[in-house]
């Protein structure tokens, strides 16, 4: 399984490194997100300042719907689905691999993400091994999350529309969480960051389960 | 000697639809059998279900030994499938689509350039992506993916499609090659005269079931 997960996983990032879609079309539109939140709320900075940790996440949430679509849209050309299940590669390999393809992705996407709140939004990034946590626990559970619903849309015609779908009210809990920690860790509130971590972690340890589990089902049926 | 494909009154559906309708066949170690029928007529699907791409719902259905109706999965490893579509990622380069098919399907890596020079996809395609290569390129790149993955079992559906007449010669003394080394051959083809030169057998498929499976050819 984890032979195959590398296997995957190397495969992922070299069509990423090669096609370079995410530093090309999804960094920017992450950054595009930012700026658009930052002229609507422009004539308050303090708002910003205080929004900022919510506003990462959304920007996050957003982007990794364009990963995952990506992650899915290179296995739909010329019959590579076909190919994927084909190689007898054991599919909670494949699931490993391609979340951990996309979670280096949004982890990549997050420091370019974490620069732009401090730029444009003046956000103190206080508390890191909190803030450092969360993001880690939160894109474990964004990119397993992601992989099972995007395979579960991948072989309907409609697959671009539905994932946002699917995905976003599932992510839900990710968003308040991950925003509620990172909140704590930059000072913005006194809640207690780490116990919105833990239920990060909880969020990203329900996801892989479920992935390893039904990614071969459900790559039967797309 | 076991068959290395048998179906026995096998069904399978696309949808609704009896795509295979009782399917009667049986093809021995090394044997070359081609697929003849018209457009819709089952052999797509037949070559799929041998793969373990399309379920066989009833009846018998097993290929190297795996019973295809309780586990279709396992017996991917040792069948290769050359489709109408190549099974390849157009980013990744011609190189690293072959090293990768192998590396998946459990095969040594050293055979990947051997069957790149075979197919003439190495020298300076190697490194290039396949989304710039022409569509007889993409054929042979996948052919080449397929020959370096060395299955028990080839499964080839209208393989001279796209491919020059360099790259239809290519073909035929791989898949003689192949099975000199003991693999053993399915092929749908249109392309009758070049196909039965391959093939020692031809199996007639209509309607989703095999009319005549025993028609030899000589050679």
């Amino acid at each position: 399984m984890w032979r195959d997960a590398m296997l995957v996983a190397g495969k992922d990032l070299r069509i990423e490194a090669r096609s370079r879609v995410a530093t090309n079309q999804v960094a920017p539109f992450a950054i595009v997100i930012l700026v658009l939140f930052g002229f609507a709320l422009d004539p308050d900075r303090g708002v910003l300042g205080r929004a900022s940790a919510g506003l990462f996440w959304v920007a996050v949430l957003l982007s990794s719907l364009l990963a995952v679509q990506r992650s899915f849209a290179v296995e739909a050309g010329d019959g590579a689905a076909d190919g994927l299940r084909l190689s007898g590669l054991d599919p909670a390999g494949v699931f490993l691999g391609k979340a951990a393809a996309v979670a280096a992705q949004l982890a990549l996407l997050q420091v370019v993400l974490a620069i732009g709140i401090v730029v444009l939004y003046d956000a103190d990034l206080g508390g890191p091994v909190l803030l450092v946590a969360t993001c880690a626990a939160a894109t474990v559970g964004l990119a397993a999350a992601g992989t099972v619903y995007g395979v579960l849309a991948a072989g309907l015609k409609v697959r671009e529309t539905l994932l946002p779908l699917l995905l976003l009210p599932v992510v839900a809990p990710v968003l308040l969480s991950a925003t509620r920690a990172w909140e704590a860790g930059m000072g913005i509130s006194v809640d207690d960051g780490w116990r919105w971590a833990q239920l990060l972690a909880v969020f990203a340890v329900v996801y892989v389960t479920l992935g390893v589990l039904a990614f071969g089902a459900l790559l039967e049926e797309s | 000697m076991a068959p290395v494909v048998r179906f026995r009154s096998a069904v399978a559906l696309l949808g609704r639809f009896p795509a295979l309708a009782g399917v009667d066949l049986e093809v021995g170690a090394g044997e070359v059998v081609l697929l003849q029928g018209a457009n819709g007529a089952g052999k797509t699907t037949l070559l799929r279900a041998c793969a373990g791409l399309v379920q066989v719902v009833s009846g018998q259905a097993e290929v190297l030994g795996h019973d295809l109706l309780r586990d279709r999965r396992t017996v991917r490893r040792s069948v290769g499938l050359l489709g109408h579509t190549g099974t390849l990622y157009d980013d990744l380069s011609v190189e690293d689509n072959v090293r990768f098919a192998v590396r998946a399907g459990g095969g040594d890596v050293a055979a990947v350039k051997p069957a790149m020079a075979r197919l003439g996809v190495d020298g300076r395609l190697r490194t290039i992506s396949v989304a710039r290569l022409s569509a007889g390129q993409r054929r042979r790149v996948a052919i080449a993916a397929l020959a370096a993955r060395a299955p028990a079992l080839w499964l080839l559906d209208e393989p001279h499609a796209g491919l020059d007449a360099e790259g239809r010669d290519l073909l035929d003394g791989l898949v003689r090659s192949a099975v000199t080394a003991g693999a053993t051959v399915l092929l749908a083809s249109h392309e009758a005269e070049r196909a039965s030169a391959l093939a020692g057998r031809t199996a007639v498929i209509g309607g989703g079931r095999v009319l005549q499976r025993d028609a030899v050819h000589v050679a």
